[in-house]
C-alpha cells in the first residue's frame, strides 16, 4: 500500500439538518473536491446509516480510495463505525481520519457563511492528514485465566462466586480475619426484612468451599504490576499467630485470655468487648482465630504470666508466636477492586454530640444493638433502660457541604424506616420521630416501605437536627420544623444518628496502588458514569459496590455481576486487542532523562540499560495508552505518538492556516 | 431561624426571589435579631452564606435610612468619633495613663490593638490594662496606636453598613503600613475575626491575645507566683471558637494558671452558645421577649459549679456580666476575662 498512489474519499454528512442547517454541504463538498488526492467527494443526509456506509464501501471497491475521510460528528461517537466500515472493503482501518463539523462546527455556530467556511477548513485539514496516514496492525495479548479480587464484602463475595462458576480461579484477599464487610454487621435488610447474615451466611460458605476460590483472609496487597492479562501482584498475609490447619475454632484461647472481655470489638463497633485471640463473629469465614497483635501483652511486651494462657489452653497446638508475615505473589489476568466504605465518622458534626452523650449512637452501631448476635442479644437497652423516646437523625455526613459530602449515601432514608421499623416491633409503646431533609425511597418497594413505616406511628418531621443538648439524664433535640416554620423540642432517651458513606481512609493509596483514579467525592471513578459504570481508565481493573459509590446490597450485588461478567469476557476470550495508537521511542534520539516516566500515568514508559551507563526508555505497547503525554514532555523530541505523528498534526495546521 | 425570634432567613430568601428586596425587608420584622453569631451558616450543609444575606438585606436599609435609632447613632458616632460609642477620639488613650506602654510610633514587634469597647468602656479598660501588664511581664516588645486607633469596622459591617466598613478598613491598612505593623493582637476576637478574614490586601499576622499569652506560657516567658482555686468554666465566644477554630489556647492558659480546676458546660467548643452581643446587637434591643441567651448560659456554668465564667470577648463579658448583676447573682458566679485571671495569678 506504501508505494501505491493516494487516493482519497472524502465524506460529507448532514446529521439530518444538525449540520446542513448551518453549515452549506454542497459548497464543502465542492471545495473539498478540488483538493490534490481527492478521487471523489460527496454528501449524504446519514453517513452513519447502512445506505451511507454502503456508499463508502461501493467507492472503495469501485475507485480504489485507500483513504476515507468522514466528515460528521466527534470521532467519539462514530470513528469505531467507519473503522470497521473501511475495514470490511479491505482497507486498514487507520486509514480513516473524521472531521468534526458538529459539535465543533455547527452546533457551535450561527452565522453559516462562517460555519461552512470553517467547515472547509476542519475537512481540508483531515484530507491533509489522510495523506499522511500509515496502516497500523492492531495487536493483541494474552489473558491468564485468574482473577483477583480485593475485598470481601457481599461485592467482592458475589463478584469471586461468578467469577469461580464459570471455571476461572480466583484470588480473594481480605484484609480482616473474615470475609462478610459490612453486611455481616447488619441485623435486617430494608425494605424486605430479611435477616442479613442469614442471606449472606450461605454465600460466604460458599467461597469457603469453592473448588476455583484461594481465599487470602488478612491479606493486604502491596503491590500491582503489569497490565491487561498480566497483572502481577503481591499479597502480603499478615501473621494470625494462630496456625490455620490446626486450629479448630472451639475458642479456648479466648476464654482463657487474660485480656478477656477488655478490648473493644470492631465487629460490634465499640458495642461490645472480646479477647486478645478472637473470632470477628460467630459465622465468620474463615472460622479460626486471631491473635490480635496489637493488645497481646505476649507479643508487645514478650511477657504474660508464666506462659500465654491462650497456649496453654489450646488442645489442638494451633497458638505460634513464632508466625511471621508471608508475601504471596500471584498472577492474573483482571482485577476486581470491591474494598467498600467507611462510615462517616458522626464527631464531624459536634452538635450532634456524638462521642459525648452514650446514647447518640451511629447508624451501625445501632445495628449492633438491635441485632440478635450483638452484645445485647437484640434488646434495646440504652443506659440499662429501654428508650421510650428515640430520634432518628437523617443525612449525618451525607449532603452536607459543611463536612465536604455533597452527594447522597442512598442507603440512610431506608435504614433509618427499617431501624424505626425495628424499634416499633421490639418497643411498641416507644415513641417515634425521624428528622429528615428529604425523603429518598428509590428503590424496588422503599416507597411502599416508607408508607407503611409511617402508619405504624413513626412521626417524620421536615427539618434538619441543629444540636443536640444534655437535659438531665436524657437528650434535649432541638430542630425546627420547616413545614410548619416553628422550632421543635424533643426529650429523648436515644438518638441514632444516619451516618453516611464515605471512602475508605485508605482510598488514595489503594487508586496509587492500582493506578485508578478518583472521583471528586473521593469514590473510584468509573470509565463512564452511564455506558461503562463497572469498568476503571485502566483496561482489565473492575469496580464492584461501594468502593466507586454509595449503593445498597441489590445494587452493589448486580454490579459485583456486572465487574465480574467483564472480567470473565476478558479471560474467556483469552486474548485482548490493545491500543494501537501508542508512543514510540527512537532510541537513537532518547538521552534517558526519564521525564517520559515521570508523566506517564499508566506506568508505561521504562528506562532501560541498553549499555553500562546508557539508559533508553522504552514503552509497554500493552500499557500506553496513547495519551501523548510522554511525547510532549520529551525534550529531545525522541517519542512520537503513531497515528497522530508530527508531520501529520503540522499538516494538519498547515490546512487550517 | 432563630429559635425565639419571628426572624426566618428562608422568609427572607424566598421573598427576595421575586420581590423587591428592600420592601421585603421593611415589611418583615426580626431582621435586627440575628447577631451573625454563625452557627447556622457553619452548619448549613447547602453552605448558604447564610450571615451574608443578613448583612445585606441590613444594607438595604441603612441606604434607605430606615434603622433603628441607636444602630443611627452608632454609626453616626464612627464617623465622628472613630467609635461607636459617642466619646470623643482624643479620649481614646486615657485608659492607659500610668501605665508602661509605648506608642508604635517607637518601634515594636506587636501592635496591641485595644479596640474600641476596651479602650471607652469602664468595666473592659481593666482588660485593657491587664494585658498590658502581662505583655510588659513578659517581655513583649508591643506598641499601641493611642489616640489614633480607629474602630475595625466590624460591628458596622454587621449593621449592614459596608460602606463605612470598607472606608475604615483601607484607613486602618494605611496607619499600620505607616508603621511597617507586621503582626497584631487584639483584645476582641470580633477585631480579630475582621482582621483576618475581612480586610483585604492585608499583609499582617493577627492574634487573639489568648493566643499570644499561651505561646508565652509555652516559651517559658510567662510564669504564676499565685494560686486561683476556684473552680472555671470557659465559655467560648462565636468570633473566636465556631468561626476561627480557636478553642484550645484560652483553655490552655486557664489550666496553666496554678489552682484552677477547669470544667466544661455541655455547650463547649463548636458548640458553644451565642451570648448575643455580636452583630450591631450591643447597639439595638431584640425584639423578642423570651429569656437572654446570656441568661441560659449563666445558668449553664452554674449548673457545672463553676465559680468563675472566664471569657475572651468584651461582648461576652458584658452581656454574661449583666445577667450577673441583673439577676442578683454575684454570690454564686463571678464573670471574669481570661486576662484578668491571668493577671491576677501574676
Amino acid at each position: 500500500m506504501e508505494t501505491a498512489e493516494i487516493r482519497i474519499g472524502v465524506y460529507i454528512c448532514h446529521c439530518g439538518i444538525n449540520i446542513a442547517s448551518t453549515v452549506d454541504v454542497d459548497s464543502v463538498r465542492d471545495s473539498i473536491s478540488k483538493l490534490p488526492n481527492v478521487i471523489v467527494s460527496r454528501d449524504f443526509k446519514y453517513m452513519c446509516s447502512d445506505p451511507g456506509q454502503e456508499l463508502v464501501i461501493k467507492d472503495i471497491k469501485e475507485k480504489g480510495l485507500n483513504r476515507i475521510v468522514v466528515a460528521s460528528c466527534s470521532p467519539r461517537m462514530h470513528e469505531p463505525t467507519f473503522r470497521m466500515t473501511i475495514q470490511q472493503a479491505g482497507l486498514n482501518p487507520y486509514c480513516l481520519e473524521m472531521a468534526n463539523i458538529r459539535e465543533q462546527c455547527s452546533w457551535v455556530h450561527e452565522d453559516r457563511e462562517y460555519a461552512t467556511e470553517k467547515a472547509v477548513k476542519l475537512v481540508s485539514a483531515a484530507v491533509a492528514k489522510a495523506s499522511l496516514l500509515e496502516p497500523l496492525e492492531e495487536k493483541e495479548v494474552e489473558v491468564r485465566p485468574e482473577a483477583l479480587v480485593i475485598g470481601g464484602g457481599i461485592a467482592g463475595i458475589q463478584a469471586s462466586l461468578d467469577i469461580a462458576d464459570a471455571g476461572f480461579k480466583v484470588y480473594l484477599v481480605e484484609r480482616e480475619p473474615s470475609i462478610g464487610g459490612h453486611m455481616a454487621q447488619l441485623d435486617k435488610t430494608f425494605p424486605t426484612l430479611d435477616c442479613s447474615a442469614c442471606i449472606l451466611t450461605p454465600r460466604m460458605v460458599e467461597v469457603e468451599r469453592h473448588p476455583n476460590i484461594e481465599l487470602l483472609s488478612y491479606s493486604e496487597v502491596i503491590d500491582v504490576s503489569g497490565y491487561i492479562g498480566n497483572f502481577h501482584v503481591k499479597v502480603r498475609k499478615k501473621p494470625r499467630y494462630i496456625k490455620m490447619d490446626k486450629c479448630t475454632g472451639c475458642g479456648m484461647c479466648a476464654e482463657a485470655c487474660i485480656m478477656k472481655g477488655r478490648i473493644i470489638s470492631e465487629f460490634d463497633v465499640g458495642m461490645g468487648k472480646r479477647s486478645v485471640p478472637y473470632i470477628p463473629f460467630p459465622y465468620a469465614v474463615p472460622s479460626k482465630y486471631t491473635m490480635d497483635s496489637e493488645n497481646c501483652l505476649f507479643i508487645t511486651k514478650g511477657k504474660c504470666g508464666k506462659s500465654p494462657a491462650c497456649k496453654d489452653a489450646c488442645s489442638s497446638d494451633a497458638v505460634d508466636f513464632e508466625q511471621k508475615e508471608e508475601i504471596v505473589e500471584l498472577d492474573v489476568g483482571t482485577i476486581v477492586v470491591a474494598t467498600g466504605f467507611d462510615l462517616f465518622d458522626a464527631k464531624e458534626k459536634p452538635e450532634y454530640g456524638y462521642g459525648l452523650y452514650d446514647n447518640v449512637l451511629s447508624g451501625l452501631e445501632f445495628e449492633r444493638l438491635v441485632s440478635s448476635s450483638g452484645p445485647t442479644q437484640g434488646k434495646i437497652i440504652i443506659g440499662g433502660k429501654e428508650p421510650k423516646n428515640v430520634v432518628f437523625v437523617q443525612c449525618v455526613g451525607s449532603r452536607d457541604k459543611s463536612v465536604g459530602n455533597e452527594y447522597c449515601s442512598r442507603v440512610c432514608c431506608m435504614y433509618t424506616a427499617k431501624q424505626a421499623h425495628l424499634v416499633h416491633e421490639k418497643l411498641p409503646d416507644a415513641k417515634l420521630t425521624v428528622f429528615y431533609m428529604d425523603i429518598r425511597a428509590f428503590g424496588k418497594g422503599y416507597e411502599e416501605f416508607y408508607d407503611r413505616v409511617r402508619e405504624e406511628g413513626v412521626r417524620y418531621i421536615r427539618g434538619n437536627v441543629s444540636e443536640i443538648i444534655k437535659k438531665g439524664d436524657r437528650l434535649l433535640v432541638m430542630a425546627e420544623d420547616t413545614l410548619l416554620g416553628e422550632p421543635v423540642d424533643i426529650e429523648a432517651d436515644l438518638v441514632v444518628l444516619a451516618t453516611g458513606i464515605v471512602p475508605r481512609r485508605d482510598v488514595k493509596e489503594v487508586a496509587n496502588l492500582l493506578k485508578i483514579s478518583q472521583s471528586p467525592d473521593g469514590f473510584f471513578l468509573e470509565g463512564h458514569p452511564k455506558m461503562r459504570p463497572v469498568d476503571t481508565a485502566t483496561d482489565g481493573i473492575y469496580l464492584a459496590g461501594c468502593a466507586q459509590g454509595p449503593k445498597d446490597i441489590p445494587d452493589t450485588v448486580a454490579q459485583a455481576k456486572g465487574a465480574a461478567s467483564s472480567a470473565m469476557t476478558k479471560m474467556a476470550r483469552g486474548k485482548v486487542k490493545v491500543e494501537v495508537t501508542t508512543a514510540s521511542v527512537d532510541t537513537f534520539v532518547c538521552r534517558g532523562c526519564g521525564r517520559c516516566v515521570e508523566v506517564c500515568e499508566y506506568g508505561a514508559p521504562n528506562l532501560e540499560e541498553v549499555e553500562p551507563g546508557i539508559l533508553v526508555s522504552q514503552i509497554n505497547d500493552s500499557i500506553c495508552k496513547g495519551c501523548g503525554a510522554c511525547s510532549v514532555a520529551c525534550p529531545s523530541g525522541a517519542i512520537s505518538m503513531k497515528h497522530f505523528k508530527n508531520e501529520q498534526i503540522l499538516s494538519q495546521i498547515e490546512a487550517v492556516i | 431561624m432563630l429559635r425565639k425570634s419571628h426572624f426566618n432567613i428562608r422568609k427572607f430568601i424566598y421573598d427576595t426571589f421575586d420581590k423587591d428586596a428592600a420592601k421585603v425587608v421593611f415589611e418583615r420584622e426580626g431582621i435586627w435579631d440575628c447577631t451573625t453569631c454563625s452557627a447556622c451558616l457553619k452548619k448549613c450543609p447547602k453552605g448558604v452564606d447564610t450571615t451574608g444575606i443578613v448583612m445585606g438585606l441590613r444594607g438595604l436599609m441603612v441606604e434607605d435610612g430606615r434603622i433603628p435609632p441607636p444602630i443611627r447613632d452608632a454609626l453616626k458616632s464612627i464617623a465622628i468619633h472613630k467609635n461607636p460609642w459617642k466619646i470623643s477620639a482624643e479620649e481614646r488613650s486615657r485608659w492607659a495613663e500610668g501605665l508602661h506602654v509605648k506608642n508604635i510610633s517607637e518601634g515594636g514587634d506587636i501592635l496591641y490593638y485595644v479596640g474600641c469597647t476596651p479602650a471607652y468602656d469602664a468595666r473592659l479598660q481593666k482588660v485593657a490594662r491587664a494585658i498590658v501588664e502581662i505583655l510588659n511581664r513578659a517581655g513583649v516588645d508591643f506598641g499601641i496606636l493611642g489616640n489614633e486607633e480607629g474602630c475595625c469596622g466590624s460591628e458596622i459591617r454587621r449593621m449592614g453598613d459596608v460602606w463605612t466598613f470598607e472606608y475604615l478598613a483601607e484607613e486602618n491598612i494605611e496607619i499600620f503600613k505607616k508603621y511597617n505593623v507586621k503582626k497584631i493582637v487584639t483584645t476582641s476576637p470580633h477585631c480579630y475575626n475582621t482582621f483576618k478574614n475581612e480586610y483585604k490586601g492585608a499583609e499582617f499576622e493577627v492574634q487573639h491575645y489568648t493566643e499570644l499569652i499561651a505561646s508565652l506560657i509555652e516559651e517559658g516567658r510567662l510564669s504564676f507566683t499565685r494560686q486561683i482555686d476556684k473552680t472555671v468554666t470557659y465559655h467560648d465566644p462565636c468570633f473566636l471558637g465556631k468561626q476561627n477554630g480557636v478553642f484550645d489556647p484560652p483553655r490552655k492558659v486557664l489550666t496553666s494558671i496554678p489552682g484552677i480546676k477547669l470544667v466544661e458546660m455541655d455547650r463547649a467548643r463548636e458548640r458553644s452558645l451565642c451570648c448575643e452581643g455580636g452583630g450591631g446587637r450591643m447597639w439595638v434591643e431584640s425584639e423578642d421577649s423570651e429569656d437572654r441567651l446570656a441568661k441560659i448560659r449563666v445558668g449553664e456554668a452554674m449548673d457545672v459549679g463553676a465559680q468563675i465564667l472566664a471569657t475572651s470577648c468584651p461582648f461576652c463579658l458584658l452581656t454574661l456580666e449583666d445577667v450577673v448583676k441583673t439577676g442578683d447573682l454575684e454570690e454564686s458566679i463571678k464573670v471574669m476575662d481570661i486576662a484578668e485571671l491571668v493577671k491576677e495569678a501574676l
